[in-house]
């Protein structure tokens, strides 16, 4: 289609979305970024995040828990180790995952710091995609 | 003509064995549909992988260690096998297709390396003296990502130590319940890739790189070795189970029809007992009488 951007979201447990869309916002390791139809060609790697996509009056959100973003001037592929759409969610689980990082960062001798930062990233942003209040 | 007897032994014995197919048939089916959704979530997403690759490859020309090309002299074959038998020609398959490979690229002069996933490939290369440069045993079965990364991380490494200048890894491929095809994928060196997709590409001549081409590269490519192998791993073990399900189901027929032979067999001898024993009683009785 005409100034449209093909949007497909593929993770190893399979495809989260593939659709046509006018409009997308990511988060890139570099900084958030906003594709619109004939971009340039473009690759980068993507953090935990949230993606926005724009299709008509829509507006879409997905989590995108790192991986890679192939921008071409029609169509986007991301490459995502795990992604979910907002109403995809599991928000007790987030929060429990929340919960449970927070715990173990307030005892970081006792494990990983990393680890324990990523889980706490991934489940607060999957909690601010559900809640929608997204932060921008 | 055996004894009844024995007969009705044999008859309790294939019954056994068959109840015994049967209930394999049910797990492997189980577990093949399993590994069927893995598999098959998973194509999508190593297929994009690999043209992303592609389209970013054919505008490079980086000396990325796995990228580079040197000349082939030393060989890694990495087999992949079943950690147990019971599932036909799954096993044998592979284990044909990489002897033969490895015989004719000895025959080139060059020097090939083995290593093997699976205990069924490891123990019988072992058994036909072949020594194994690595071996991962009890991966089948539940086979995760962590395994792909111990196995790409491996071999990796000591391609960048050369230790081999090449890697090829024979798998099962998965077509469906019926079909595995034999495959020998080349692994390391990445390039070159094919062209097929260049036409539709000529215009993304210049890719943008978010932080740096060089990032990318090295974040990707051992990614996407990663997936390769994650999907080998993963199409190795629904051939798997759809072999020995085919093959447990061909066993229970196989079953039914034996026992079907040794229960006509049985009748038969039964009734030759009963006719002679008869015989007996009116030879007796003829006998008194007179």
């Amino acid at each position: 289609m005409e100034n449209k951007l093909r949007l497909d979201i593929v993770t190893p447990h399979g495809l989260v979305l593939s659709e046509d869309v006018d409009e997308i916002t990511a988060a890139g390791t570099e900084g958030e970024f906003g594709v619109l139809p004939s971009h340039v060609p473009f690759i980068t790697t993507l953090k935990i995040g949230i993606l926005i996509y724009k299709k008509g009056n829509e507006t879409g959100y997905v989590f995108v828990n790192s991986g890679y973003a192939e921008v071409s001037p029609d169509k986007v592929v991301i490459l995502a180790d795990s992604a979910e759409r907002a109403e995809d969610i599991d928000v007790d689980r987030a929060l429990a995952a929340r919960k449970r990082a927070e715990e173990r960062l307030a005892q970081a001798e006792k494990y990983d710091f990393a680890r324990a930062t990523a889980a706490l990233e991934r489940s607060t942003i999957r909690i601010q995609i559900a809640e929608r209040k997204v932060a921008r | 003509m055996p004894g009844l007897k024995e007969i009705r032994k044999r008859i309790g014995s294939v019954k056994s064995t068959k109840q015994i197919t049967k209930a394999m048939k049910m797990v492997a089916a189980a577990k093949f549909r399993k590994a069927q959704t893995r598999i098959l979530e998973l194509r999508p997403y190593a297929d994009k992988m690999n043209s992303v690759l592609t389209s970013l490859a054919q505008t490079v020309e980086t000396g990325h260690p796995l990228l580079e090309i040197r000349p082939r002299k030393k060989v890694e074959v990495v087999v992949l096998t079943g950690d147990k038998g019971l599932c036909g020609a799954f096993n044998t398959n592979i284990m044909k297709a990489a002897f033969k490979l490895i015989k004719e690229t000895r025959s080139e002069g060059i020097e090939v390396s083995v290593s093997a996933i699976g205990k069924k490939g490891t123990d019988l290369f072992k058994r036909r003296g072949l020594a194994l440069r690595q071996s991962w045993v009890g991966i089948s079965g539940r086979v995760s990502y962590l395994n792909a990364k111990e196995v790409t991380n491996d071999i990796i490494e000591n391609y960048k130590n050369e230790t081999f200048d090449e890697v090829i890894l024979i798998y099962n491929e998965f077509r469906s319940a019926l079909v595995q095809k034999v495959s020998v994928a080349r692994l390391l060196p990445l390039a070159p890739v094919k062209a097929e997709e260049s036409a539709s590409r000529e215009a993304a001549a210049d890719f943008l790189y978010e932080p740096s081409q060089q990032a990318i590269f090295d974040n990707l490519l051992p990614k996407n070795l990663e997936i390769q192998v994650f999907r080998a791993l993963l199409e190795s073990q629904a051939s798997e189970e759809a072999a020995r399900m085919t093959s447990m189901e061909n066993a229970t027929k196989a079953a039914d029809d034996m026992i079907a032979g040794l229960t006509l067999q049985y009748n038969k001898a039964r009734q030759a007992s009963i006719t002679k024993e008869l015989m007996d009683i009116v030879g007796g009785v003829e006998a008194l009488k007179q």
